[in-house]
């Protein structure tokens, strides 16, 4: 089975490519890069004028699946990925029941090898149930297919597990990833606190609930020489916190998701729950923040903390609404549209979706080397379209973003050699 | 000028011209509520249902009043928020009311926004009879109507506001309607009831009692809710009141016609002296009986004003 690409602009972060140049693809396998290849018996893929980057890496996802299959599942949930040009994702343990143990964990790498339209790699939880008492079995987990350790959507509000969790993932080699939120900070707020919470009544979060916690993990990777990679780094604190320990050596890294540099919590006007997500939506600054940590090299990946909520969920009053919105499917135009206001240039770009995501989560993806498997996307960057909330592959269809204009998306998606997503 | 609004949600999109038609509006009925036989056929016909999902008296009473003097037939659903929990939302609550055709839902409800939400899929006209933390109208206006039967304007006036900011809607709407009607709007509180930000809403803040009330033409101050004392906002209501009530000679710093205001319920001794919640400065009264004219107004103007005394 041969495919060739070709004459499309190759950007492979990975190894400093940025070329136009053909891909032959053997057997799901990248056999050659060069310019003008022979196609001889291989299928040719016309790839002028598009992009053609390493298949897109989502390293923060809910796929909700076992559990809430209302919400989303593992088939649903990788459809919207591979329409979004993500060809592998990590996936959240706070599924019901929660994957803390490998039955879960095979449960889910399974289902997505028979039935799914991406790689997927889940991540264990830190304790078991995500109730923070007792370390989950994180050797076991890891040889299952795990490949890093979450309570996300939950803090571990004990020092000590943290700590605890952090020497034990490190045995085995796998970041632990962190919630940082300190709930007796939050107090049950359900917006940023700042001015646009005082006008509209709504209990504000301070930005100290996110940095406080973020600063204690920060320095107990420090203390255990663990890596800590610190979820959806959304306020200002927490992005120089990152940044002056990267600065120490400290072995940390961070992701930031498009909600949290597009939007301000001024997009809360209004009570659409589709603006409701934690970390909540901040202010100015910290969009101002989270931007300059991407241009510098703070940030190392954007995710998009994609999760799917039912409408009824969302069709409520805002203070009782749940968090987080759908990503999956705006990711790659909202990172391109920071190359368009110049926060980065397009190589910065993929490499935040692909290379080096792949790194912290250590999956051999995220490049388009010769021998490497030919995970592919490509990307026409200049076309525009509207986003219309029922028409996302995803079953749950809570965007910040229905209505908007993007420019840019996945015209071909092919997952080892095979395509999965085509428009 | 015509004001015919179809919901009245917040204070804040409201311009000075259209708050002083409400009040010119209301000026006009308050005098229905003295004569022998207190009813006028205006909204003859017409439902008005008043969904209270928050404990009431004074609101829900006078919305009812009003409702009832201007001849509409009036329904009051007391519904506890407990509903939440037996598994009704707040959509369908309001859906199943809509259904029987009212022409106005004047709502209460502990969620702020809750208004704008109804408002957003209901057919027929919403009135915020308060949301949550976020606004009060009907007390603003009520508020403004009173302050300047006193005054005679509220321009150029300083109105001190004292409590817990942080959880008052009133406070949230008195402040948009006073400074869009020109007065000087300042602030006081424990640090703990003071929330960020609340100075772009357009006042001043001040962390004494004293300094805010000195040389004010007004004095409001607002209920201190007793389940506050001991979580971490305040250490006891004796200390509150100590120096955040109003009491012993404080209204001295104030002007000398200086007047004395309170949404109510008043906790007597806590935020406010008996010697000056019964003294002659205080308007308390005074403010809950324009409220039945302020509301009056207000279910008149949404119901269609002018254009309803055309079809009698």
């Amino acid at each position: 089975m041969k495919i060739l690409i070709k004459s499309g602009r190759v950007v492979d972060p990975a190894n400093k490519l940025d070329k136009k140049l053909d891909i032959m693809v053997i057997d799901g396998k990248i056999a050659e890069l060069a310019a003008n290849i022979d196609p001889g018996d291989a299928e040719v893929i016309n790839a002028a004028g598009l992009i053609i980057t390493p298949g897109l890496i989502d390293m923060h996802t809910h796929l909700r699946d076992p559990g809430y299959e209302y919400k989303e599942d593992i088939i649903s949930g990788t459809c919207a990925a591979a329409a979004g040009g993500v060809t592998s994702l990590a996936c959240m343990p706070n599924t019901s029941p929660v994957n803390d143990n490998l039955a879960v964990t095979q449960y889910i790498i399974t289902k997505a090898q028979e039935q799914g339209s991406a790689n997927v790699f889940p991540i264990g939880s830190i304790t078991k149930g995500m109730n923070g008492e007792i370390l989950a079995e994180m050797g076991e987990l890891k040889e299952g297919g795990c490949v890093g350790f979450s309570d996300d959507g939950l803090p571990v509000i004990n020092g000590e597990m943290m700590r605890r969790g952090l020497e034990y993932a490190n045995t085995f080699g796998v970041p632990i990833f962190t919630h940082a939120e300190d709930l007796s900070l939050v107090a049950g707020g359900s917006m940023n606190e700042g001015p646009v919470a005082t006008e509209l009544g709504l209990k504000g979060i301070p930005w100290v609930a996110e940095d406080a916690v973020t600063a204690r993990d920060i320095m107990l990777a420090e203390l255990t020489g663990a890596h800590l990679h610190v979820c959806h780094v959304s306020t200002k604190g927490s992005v120089e916190l990152v940044r002056h320990a990267k600065a120490r050596g400290v072995r940390v890294t961070c992701e930031a998701t498009p909600h949290h540099f597009m939007l301000t919590d001024a997009a809360v006007r209004g009570y659409d729950a589709n603006f409701k997500m934690n970390p909540p939506l901040r202010s100015q600054e910290d969009v101002d923040a989270v931007r300059a940590g991407l241009a510098d090299g703070t940030i190392d990946a954007i995710a998009t903390d994609h999760a799917p909520h039912h409408i009824d969920e969302k069709n409520v009053e805002f203070a009782i609404a749940m968090n987080g919105v759908v990503g999956l499917e705006t990711l790659l135009p909202l990172t391109l549209r920071l190359v368009t206001e110049k926060v980065f240039d397009l190589s910065t770009a993929i490499a935040l979706l692909t290379c080096q995501p792949a790194k912290i989560l250590g999956i051999d993806r995220g490049t388009l080397s010769v021998g490497a498997v030919a995970d592919i996307t490509l990307i026409n960057p200049n076309k525009e379209w509207t986003v219309v909330a029922e028409e996302l592959h995803s079953k749950s269809k809570n965007t910040s973003f229905d209505g908007q204009t993007m420019r840019g998306y996945a015209v071909r998606t092919i997952l080892a050699g095979k395509t999965v997503f085509e428009r | 000028m015509s004001f015919n609004p179809k919901h009245i949600l917040g204070i804040k999109d409201l311009s000075a011209e259209e708050i002083n038609f409400i009040l010119d509006t209301a000026d006009s009925f308050k005098e229905i509520n003295t004569r022998q036989i207190k009813k006028v056929p205006t909204l003859r016909g017409k439902t008005v249902v008043n969904l209270f999902f928050e404990a009431s008296t004074r609101t829900r009473t006078s919305f009812e009043i009003a409702g009832k003097r201007l001849s509409a037939d009036t329904v009051n659903i007391s519904a506890s928020s407990s509903s939440v929990v037996k598994g009704e939302t707040l959509e369908d609550t309001a859906k199943n009311i809509q259904a029987m055709h009212p022409d106005i839902i004047v709502m209460r409800h502990s969620a702020s926004g809750s208004c704008q939400y109804l408002a957003d899929r209901l057919d027929c006209s919403v009135i915020n009879a308060g949301d949550g933390m976020h606004e009060h109208p009907s007390q603003a206006l009520l508020d403004a109507f009173t302050i300047r039967e006193h005054k005679g304007s509220v321009e150029g006036l300083t109105v001190a506001i004292i409590g817990d900011i942080t959880h008052s809607r009133v406070v949230r709407s008195d402040i948009y309607c006073l400074a869009k009607l020109g007065a000087r709007v300042r602030l006081a509180g424990p640090g703990t009831m003071l929330p960020p930000g609340i100075e772009k809403l357009g006042c001043e803040v001040f962390n004494n009692l004293e300094d805010a009330i000195r040389d004010a033409d007004v004095v409001m101050m607002l209920r201190i809710q007793r389940e506050r004392q001991g979580a971490p906002l305040i250490p006891s209501v004796r200390e509150y009141a100590r120096f955040f009530g109003l009491n012993g000679n404080k209204m001295e710093l104030a002007k000398e016609d200086a007047i004395v205001m309170h949404p109510g319920p008043i906790n007597r001794g806590v935020e406010l002296g008996s010697i000056i919640a019964d003294g002659p400065q205080n308007v308390i009264l005074n403010q809950v009986e324009n409220g039945v004219a302020v509301r009056m107004a207000l279910l008149y103007l949404v119901a269609g004003g002018e254009k309803l005394q055309e079809n009698c």
